[in-house]
């Protein structure tokens, strides 16, 4: 349930402004890819382009390729909410639907795909709890709203609700920068338990955080603004953090950036 | 204050502050740290705290400030002209309200028929008889019909502005069911009764040729257009632009978020208004089709011109496909009758009737809109659970 994510000569743009330059890069199933760098260094806009949710901005395009298992996410014919049901998503804030139950939040992907069996959707339903660690403390109040939940506890409903569909790639755009520490603890634990099952792709602004959670590391920048972003190097988290290639890597994961 | 142990140097003044000299950080360390002078932090905080002190005797040294009331001529002006003003409407509202119910009363006072659930209307000669229940079915009904027509299309309308068409089709659409509502009512009248009815014609038989068994659907003989179905469907032309534009924009503010979370979970575009648009705009959808309603109750022009009145010695049909007379159109069409103080009095008790349900059903509106306003009550208990982040 887990797929290969192979990305070659990506240029990501915004009407004629281009905003993410020559992107290649390799994600292994069932590891961590983090994705650092500066803010506005187009990681997130990256992100987006690997579930094709960025084409929700009007004007917004791609050149290049993605491919999910030799599968061009980007071929003809390929419908993007085709795609999404494929490459799940959490955003940076917890956005469970707030008229919908805790059961019905997680339920909800299920339904698109068209699952109407009572039993069937309740198995899914605690499996996904479980799966995002949530299953002890919301378990008594299913029928509540989710939106009453705590911060952190809703980003968890939100990732329950993401691996509720059995997607390959879980894509997670800095899931833990509206969270307090010790939620963000939660997710972190999470993100390792996750990777057993998914592929998850993770944008973070704290390195810390990138490297506790992530097996590999990518480090974008751009040249300045206006300029389009880069990779500007991708290695295994350790390399990234102890010896990394670039000087610009370096520099910025020592705080020297600027 | 002197250290408690008795190590500060013997010779530092006791107060800087008072002694005239600029203290020098190392004093207040000394001060202030006491028995752990090598606490740096501690030290640091603790000189800060001094600090103050030192500036307040500093800034007495100049001139007293001027604290005294500023000129308040304008302030004055502007707060004694919005309290005119607004003690002016309630004035205003107070006195037709009073009018209204010294007109009223009397008539209601002489009225030997039940004004509430009769049907007669009689008002003049000795033995007043007047009831409302006739003039309150074909308001509310045609009101209620002309909402049932209104609120999916302008819902509609509404979703493909904010969320199908694109922006250079949206924006003429937009303005253009907003131009229904800068049509005059004189004119949706003619419109509707020599242009539209005719339409509507075939509209009537064939509903009431399928529908013809239950009373409300059936009609009567002849092919009368002036009929309650026509103007319920003029009137929601008519409230189709507040009814929209209320939508359009509750639609739109639909936050990113919500959008995006069903979109991530691979929903089509109508699947993602179910999830994310159409629950967050329903309170107020709700309020914008009272609103409808609310304008529905009190037209008076175009209902005026398009409903045929049934004679006085018809029994009454209750059917869609009759004709009838609404509140407004009742004492517009007799305007001319108001020459005894008793005549008036009835179609005055009539037309606060109409007040009254017009007045609860805005009220209605309001509340909800309060309720359902983004940043009211409901988002904003979310936010602060989103906020409040614990485990």
């Amino acid at each position: 349930m887990a797929k290969r994510i192979e990305v070659s000569g990506l240029n990501v743009y915004y009407g004629d402004f281009k905003a993410v330059e020559d992107v290649s890069m390799t994600i292994e199933p069932r590891s961590v890819t983090a994705f650092i760098g500066p803010s506005g260094c187009g990681k997130s806009t990256y992100l987006r382009t690997l579930n094709r949710m960025h084409e929700v901005i009007p004007g917004a395009r791609v050149e290049g390729k993605v491919l999910l298992d030799q599968q061009d996410l980007y071929a003809t014919g390929v419908d993007p909410v085709a795609v999404r049901r494929v490459v799940g998503m959490v955003f940076q804030r917890p956005n469970p639907f707030p008229t919908m139950s805790i059961f019905d939040n997680v339920a909800s992907g299920l339904k698109l795909n068209g699952v109407k069996d009572k039993k069937k959707l309740t198995e899914v339903v605690e499996a996904s709890l479980k799966g995002a660690n949530l299953w002890n403390e919301v378990k008594d109040r299913l029928d509540k709203p989710g939106a009453g939940l705590s911060g952190g506890q809703q980003q968890r409903l939100c990732i329950a609700r993401a691996i509720a569909v059995e997607p390959e790639v879980i894509l997670m755009d800095e899931p833990c920068s509206a969270l307090d520490p010790i939620s963000t603890l939660a997710i972190e634990d999470l993100i390792e338990k996750l990777k057993d099952k998914f592929t998850v792709v993770i944008v973070t602004h704290n390195m810390q955080q990138a490297a506790r959670v992530s097996d590999q590391t990518a480090f974008f920048n751009l040249a300045a603004t206006g300029k389009p972003g880069r990779l500007i190097e991708i290695a295994p988290t350790k390399q990234i953090f102890s010896n990394p290639s670039e000087k610009a890597t370096e520099d910025y994961i020592t705080g020297r950036f600027g | 204050m002197s250290s408690p142990d008795g190590t500060a140097p013997p010779d530092r003044p006791a107060d800087p502050a008072a002694a005239g000299a600029e203290p020098r950080i190392e004093d207040l360390v000394d001060e202030t740290s006491g028995p752990t002078p090598h606490f740096d932090a501690l030290a640091e905080l603790r000189a800060g705290d001094e600090r103050p002190t030192d500036s307040t005797t500093r800034e007495q040294t100049g001139p007293k400030l001027e604290l005294g009331p500023v000129g308040h001529l304008g302030d004055r002006l502007f707060s004694g002209l919005a309290r005119g003003s607004g003690g002016l409407v309630v004035a205003i509202v107070a006195f037709v309200g009073i009018f209204l119910l010294a007109l009223a009363i009397p008539a209601l006072a002489d009225n030997k028929a039940n004004f509430l659930f009769s049907r007669v209307w009689e008002p003049g000669g000795s033995d007043p008889r007047f009831g409302i229940a006739g003039l309150f079915y074909t308001t509310v009904i045609s009101s209620i019909i002309a909402m049932i027509i209104a609120v999916p299309i302008a819902i509609g309308v509404a979703l493909f502005v904010t969320y199908y068409a694109p922006r250079r089709i949206a924006t003429p659409v937009a303005h253009a069911v907003d131009l229904l509502a800068a049509v005059p009512s004189i004119v949706y009248g003619l419109w509707g009764l020599l242009f539209f009815a005719p339409i509507v014609l075939p509209v009537i038989n064939g509903l009431s040729s399928a529908l013809g068994w239950i009373p409300l659907f059936e009609k009567p003989i002849g092919d009368n257009v002036g009929v309650i179905f026509t103007i319920s469907v003029v009137l929601a032309i008519m409230i189709l632009p507040v009814v929209t534009a209320i939508s359009r924009e509750i639609f739109a503010q639909t936050p990113v978020a919500h959008r995006e979370g069903a979109l991530a979970l691979g929903s089509t575009k109508w699947e993602m208004i179910r999830m994310a648009v159409l629950p967050y705009g329903r309170s107020g959808v709700t309020s914008a089709a009272m609103l409808g309603l609310g304008r529905a109750l009190g037209e008076t022009v175009a209902v005026m011109i398009i409903l045929t009145v049934p004679n006085g010695n018809d029994p009454w049909n209750p059917s869609i496909f009759s004709g009838g007379e609404t509140f407004a159109s009742k004492i517009a069409n007799n305007a001319a009758e108001f020459d005894s103080p008793e005549k008036t009095g009835a179609f005055i008790a009539a037309g606060l009737v109409l007040f009254v349900v017009t007045f609860l059903v805005n009220s209605a509106a309001r509340i909800i809109v309060a309720r359902s306003a983004p940043g009211a009550k409901r988002p904003r208990r979310n936010r602060r659970a989103t906020e409040g982040a614990s485990v």
